[in-house]
């Protein structure tokens, strides 16, 4: 059992948008255009000072999106990944509001003109269908977890900005790398 | 809450819309999102290859090692393929380039297998409606037509447009094609992006490549970027780089007009105005020389006429430079101290240097900087050029350009007896293939061809100012995007003159399609290097063997196949293939072009690097250092990953490559080496082999010459040879002996085959001796004309080239603004691939013109405001405004990669149905100018001026 987490270590990030193609990639029957899982956020855009970042679902312990879905719809894993059930969302977008990371997607423009279920990062672990079944496949994307892989963005991540896997790995491999270069550089400074 | 999974059957959708939604999708989007080209469904009697959806989850995997097509970095990974449709793309954490990093188009290359946008089979234009042809009929009456003006104009009115994604086999055999063709008239994108750094560095130390690795940037202290934009162009070499940056703290300078993703990671950023890179450079010598920071020891043996240097330099004291650059003083010397205190440093540089009408002269102050710091032939020292597509590399080594046969030969007699002797072929008939006349005193066959950047003056300029007997009338476009050239609107004037022209490629490109034709257009399908097998270089020499991914989609075929079907309907395929198999698909064997390569390449050592390693190198990538390249175990213990050339001699001497060009540190058969004595022995006199300095272990302990079989024999060595070698030696040099010999013996005595001299800080043969600064010729600087002026107007090989006569013109009252370009990490060359890619162009959707708030708000123009952009010649462009303080004021840069709309007009008609990219947008070189460097043709695209209008 492992707690599944996700950093993006700004100093490393040089945004290249490796992270979501890879995503698109890996999860493409899941995915229209328009919808994209996992996104990087930029500040100070072209001056000193610019610093990118990696952002989805960050799989939160004690997430918003869960507490206030009214369908109920959300579930943690044994690997404290948050997925969602499709078939029980009912497109309200009420976890846009609790997201903090902007998280929850909805289609731009469906087929139909409608808002559709919501859809967000899975960690690779697919959804509540059985796994690596086509219903899992379209609705949610692939199933690295279940194979014993991590999440394609953060394997694909060309500088290893991105780092995905059980926290404590996560924060060892990010410690090593604060203690090479000082805590002036660690993070945001 | 649920802590486990829950299964529930999944909700039946109302019609199968899996696989067709994104398409769907992208039809509405056409309509309400402008930018995004509406994409109509797949045209009748179309073959489909089954998608990866159709694939069950659990049929078997096989995985191919192949290595991705964006840049030159040379990524490795492993696809894989179910029921022969490329399934899975897993990343190759044990590659030592990449360790299974990727960029936005690595992390999306899959998508290749799908090719939804590609061309599907022959096709040709007929009254202005494309008509699906077979290839009997394609190669037929393409044949036909380049034998009729063959025999009306020459062979010099063919023009063979070639590319930097063909395998190494590829561009071989294009080049080769081209000479039993009986032309010069072959080039490809390297004109268009480093050739003026392989002719400025070459003519330096001897070989123009990059001279260490992606991977030696970690072992530096401090990087030098120049027109360099790695966290775009070549973002997994940030890793590296980034690695430096933590592990040793190393500094990171960038030295570019815009604040780049690269620059928000550097210690230091110096926007200087575009093109003046030379009295920059200047800027820093004269504090080097004025605080004496030079390498005294290492200019005393290895660097010849820095005197000259010194001279030049002195006329750029801090106070010109700030004026000319636009910067502070202070600028120039904290850059300056920074790298001279951080040793040692590597400098790279890419098209913002290259790009330049004084490119050559841009690379050689770049080398002259190293020189100066003692910086070459070290770890983590180097020039680290980094070069842009996944083979241009290769390209340019296998001579893919107007003035060279492969391996940087030349096109002078002695070299084409060299090649016909490799091909096994009588150098009569290969003569007799050229054009035997003589045109303002140049002959055909020894004079370089049109270039790449101009084959659109080869048609369009007047007969009688031309060094051929005819204009260019027939052109293959083979794997090149024209809307990377500059002066595009003359561009389509040429494509709508010429007689016919032929695409070959996966995409129609612009080629097929920006010009107002109504007949004689080509569309031949040609695959990626995903559905083929070969090898190619990357940017630090290292050659990878691609094992072949899926079967060629729709009729595509493979490059080699179609210029073998094209040789045998005109009539040269037995001489075109004498040393090779052709397998039972009817293709010239792969491997056997490798092996004519290893028999040819003697000047640069890929000689060494036989089908068989490099397959062996591919299939053991894991067992080389990330850091060092090396193995340490395994079947290639000891070798460099790739074996870099040069990999010297024979396979058979089993040479482990040469990851660090010129290091002394290391014995030649280890890798080591020391500059090339490429230019003679002496100038005017003085010595200029190298005074003291050899590489570990020479038996020569000092400066000596080329090796020839003079030599061996001046030394004592020639009994050395087997007879066999003797016999093949004889009257021979290290560059045409073809038995290996003379290389094997000159390192068992530890000496380099190719000489040991000093580097050259002045180039004889070239217009300006050390390099000069000359203002661009659209300069925004008036007042600097005159001090610092162009050439004068000139003939370059075929062609007329205008300099003064330009640059005399005031155009600064109408274009007051400096217009530069470059690239964006989602797309690649000329976009035609990456903009068919939905995962890609999803993220790009518009193109742009990045201004600075000053000059958006003296124009009333807002972010995302519609401009008109009007390039100094006329050429306009109808684009968003991105305002952005990455620009300093007076400065505008535009991204290179679009295409498909011309004049505000979308070109999206013109396309064959179901292949135009995702996304369409003005070509940034629309607007772009006139400027050519005067010794390789470059093109200008990094200094030119506009004007924006709102719109």
């Amino acid at each position: 059992m492992a707690t599944m987490k996700f950093l993006c270590d700004s100093k490393r990030c040089i945004e290249c948008n490796g992270c979501v193609t890879a995503c698109k990639n890996e999860n493409e029957h899941a995915l229209e255009w328009g919808i994209q899982r996992r996104r990087v956020v930029t500040i100070h855009d072209g001056e000193r000072g610019e610093a990118s970042i990696s952002v989805a679902c960050m799989h939160c312990s004690d997430a918003p999106c869960m507490a206030v879905c009214p369908a109920d719809c959300f579930y943690r894993t044994e690997d404290g990944v948050i997925l969602h059930n499709k078939d029980k969302c009912i497109g309200c977008g009420y976890c846009l509001y609790a997201c903090p990371f902007g998280a929850p997607q909805f289609k731009k423009n469906g087929a139909f003109g409608s808002r559709g279920k919501m859809d967000k990062c899975t960690f690779c672990s697919g959804g509540p269908e059985e796994n690596h079944s086509e219903a899992e496949r379209a609705k949610y994307g692939s199933n690295r977890i279940a194979e014993g892989k991590l999440p394609m963005c953060a394997e694909l991540c060309a500088t290893k900005a991105l780092l995905a896997g059980d926290a404590e790995v996560v924060s060892n491999v990010f410690r090593e790398r604060v203690a090479y270069r000082g805590a002036d550089n660690a993070a945001w400074k | 809450m649920k802590l486990t999974r829950t299964s529930t059957v999944a909700a039946k959708a109302d019609k199968p819309t899996l696989g067709i939604s994104r398409r769907q999708f992208m039809k509405n989007a056409g309509v309400t999102a402008g930018g995004i080209a509406a994409a109509s469904f797949l045209g009748t009697g179309m073959m489909r290859r089954a998608e990866a959806k159709d694939v069950p989850h659990d049929a078997p995997i096989e995985i191919k090692r192949t290595v991705c097509s964006a840049c030159a970095v040379g990524c490795g990974l492993y696809a894989e393929v179910q029921n022969g449709v490329w399934t899975g793309q897993e990343p190759a954490f044990d590659h030592p380039f990449n360790q299974g990093g990727h960029c936005a188009k690595g992390a999306a290359l899959r998508e290749h297998g799908h090719g939804e946008k590609r061309v599907k089979y022959p096709m040709k234009l007929v009254d202005g409606k494309w008509k699906r042809i077979s290839w009997e009929t394609a190669i037929e009456e393409v044949g036909d037509q380049m034998l009729k003006i063959r025999q009306e104009s020459g062979p010099d009115s063919l023009y063979f447009m070639g590319s930097a994604k063909f395998s190494n086999e590829g561009c071989y055999m294009y080049r080769k094609f081209a000479a039993m063709w009986g032309t010069n008239n072959v080039d490809h994108s390297a004109r268009i992006c480093h050739s003026t750094t392989v002719a400025g560095v070459a003519n330096t130390w001897g070989y123009g490549a990059q001279t260490n690795s992606f991977n030696d940037i970690q072992n530096t202290k401090a990087i030098f970027f120049i027109g360099s934009n790695p966290a775009e162009a070549h973002p997994v070499a940030m890793q590296h780089i980034l690695l430096a940056k933590e592990r040793n703290n190393a500094k990171i300078i960038v030295i570019d007009p815009r604040f780049s993703r690269t620059a928000a990671h550097s210690d230091l950023h110096v926007n200087i105005r575009p093109g003046t890179d030379i009295p920059f450079i200047y800027g820093m010598l004269w504090h080097i020389f004025e605080n004496g920071w030079e390498d005294k020891t290492f200019i005393d043996q290895r660097v010849f006429a820095m005197d000259e240097i010194r001279k030049e330099a002195a006329k750029f004291p801090p106070k010109e430079v700030a004026n000319i650059c636009g910067i502070s003083e202070d600028a120039i010397y904290q850059t300056a101290k920074m790298f001279a205190e951080n040793r040692p440093g590597t400098v790279v540089w890419c098209m913002g240097g290259t790009q330049h009408h004084v490119g050559n002269a841009n690379t050689r102050a770049y080398c002259i900087l190293q020189l100066a710091l003692g910086n070459m032939g070290k770890q983590g020292g180097g020039t680290n050029i980094f070069r842009g597509h996944d083979n241009v590399q290769g390209a340019t080594d296998l001579g893919l350009l107007f003035d060279t046969l492969p391996g940087y030969y030349g096109l002078t007699t002695a070299a084409w007896k060299h090649w016909s002797h490799v091909w096994d072929l009588d150098f009569d008939w290969v003569q007799g293939r050229f054009d035997s006349g003589e045109y303002l005193d140049r002959v055909p066959m020894n004079t370089p061809g049109i270039p790449c950047s101009r084959w659109h003056d080869g048609v369009l300029e007047g007969k009688a100012k031309l060094a051929q007997r005819d204009n260019i009338r027939m052109a293959f476009f083979w794997g090149q995007s024209v809307n990377t050239e500059t002066r595009q609107r003359d561009v389509r004037d040429a494509l709508d003159k010429m007689d016919t022209v032929v695409v070959v490629d996966p995409a129609p490109t612009m080629a097929g399609v920006m010009h107002r034709r109504k007949n004689g257009v080509y569309l031949l399908p040609a695959c990626t290097q995903f559905e083929s097998r070969g090898s190619l270089s990357n940017s630090g020499r290292s050659a990878q063997w691609r094992e072949q991914v899926i079967e060629p989609l729709f009729e595509s075929k493979n490059d080699l196949e179609i210029m073998y079907l094209l040789s045998k309907k005109l009539g040269f395929d037995k001489e075109y293939t004498k040393r090779m198999q052709i397998d039972e698909k009817g293709i010239p064997l792969v491997e056997d072009v490798t092996r004519e390569i290893n028999r040819g390449m003697w000047t640069i050592g890929m000689s060494g690097q036989s089908p068989e390693r490099l397959k062996e190198h591919t299939m053991n990538w894991g067992t080389f250092s990330t850091k060092t390249l090396e193995a340490e175990g395994g079947p290639c213990k000891g070798e460099t990953y790739g074996l870099p050339w040069p990999c010297w001699g024979t396979p058979e001497q089993k040479h482990p490559g040469t990851q660090i060009l010129y290091n002394t540190n290391r014995h030649v058969l280890n890798g080591g080496g020391n500059f090339r004595a490429r230019y003679g022995v002496e100038y005017k006199g003085e010595n200029i082999l190298a005074n003291g300095s050899y590489s570990v272990g020479s038996e020569i302990q000092d400066g000596y010459p080329e090796f020839s079989d003079k030599l061996l024999k001046q030394l004592g060595w020639w009994d050395e040879l087997t007879d066999a070698e003797k016999a093949e030696a004889e009257g021979k040099n290290w560059k045409t002996d073809l038995s290996g010999g003379i290389h094997r013996v000159a390192m068992k005595h530890g000496c380099i085959p190719f000489g040991n001299a000093k580097a050259r800080c002045i180039v004889w043969t070239f217009p300006d001796q050390v390099p000069v600064h000359r203002e661009p010729l659209y300069t925004p600087r008036r007042d600097l004309v005159e001090k610092y002026p162009t050439y004068e107007d000139r003939q370059v090989h075929r062609l007329p080239t205008l300099y003064k006569s330009i640059q005399q013109q005031d155009m600064t009252g109408k274009y007051p603004l400096a217009l530069t370009s470059g690239r964006l990490v989602e797309y690649e060359g000329g976009g035609e691939e990456s903009r068919s890619n939905p995962w890609l162009a999803e993220l790009q959707q518009n193109m742009f013109v990045e201004m600075n708030p000053a000059d958006a708000a003296d124009r009333s123009i807002r972010n995302g405001d519609k401009v008109w952009l009007e390039g100094a010649e006329g050429g306009r462009v109808l684009v968003e405004a991105l305002v952005t303080p990455r620009v300093k004021q007076g400065v505008t840069w535009m991204p290179y990669h679009f295409a498909g709309v011309m004049h505000g007009e979308s070109l999206e008609a013109n396309y064959p149905e179901g292949t135009a990219p995702y996304v369409l947008g003005e070509s940034a070189n629309t607007a772009l100018t006139y400027g050519y460097d005067p010794v390789t043709q470059m093109q200008e695209t990094k200094a030119s001026l506009c004007q924006i209008v709102k719109a």
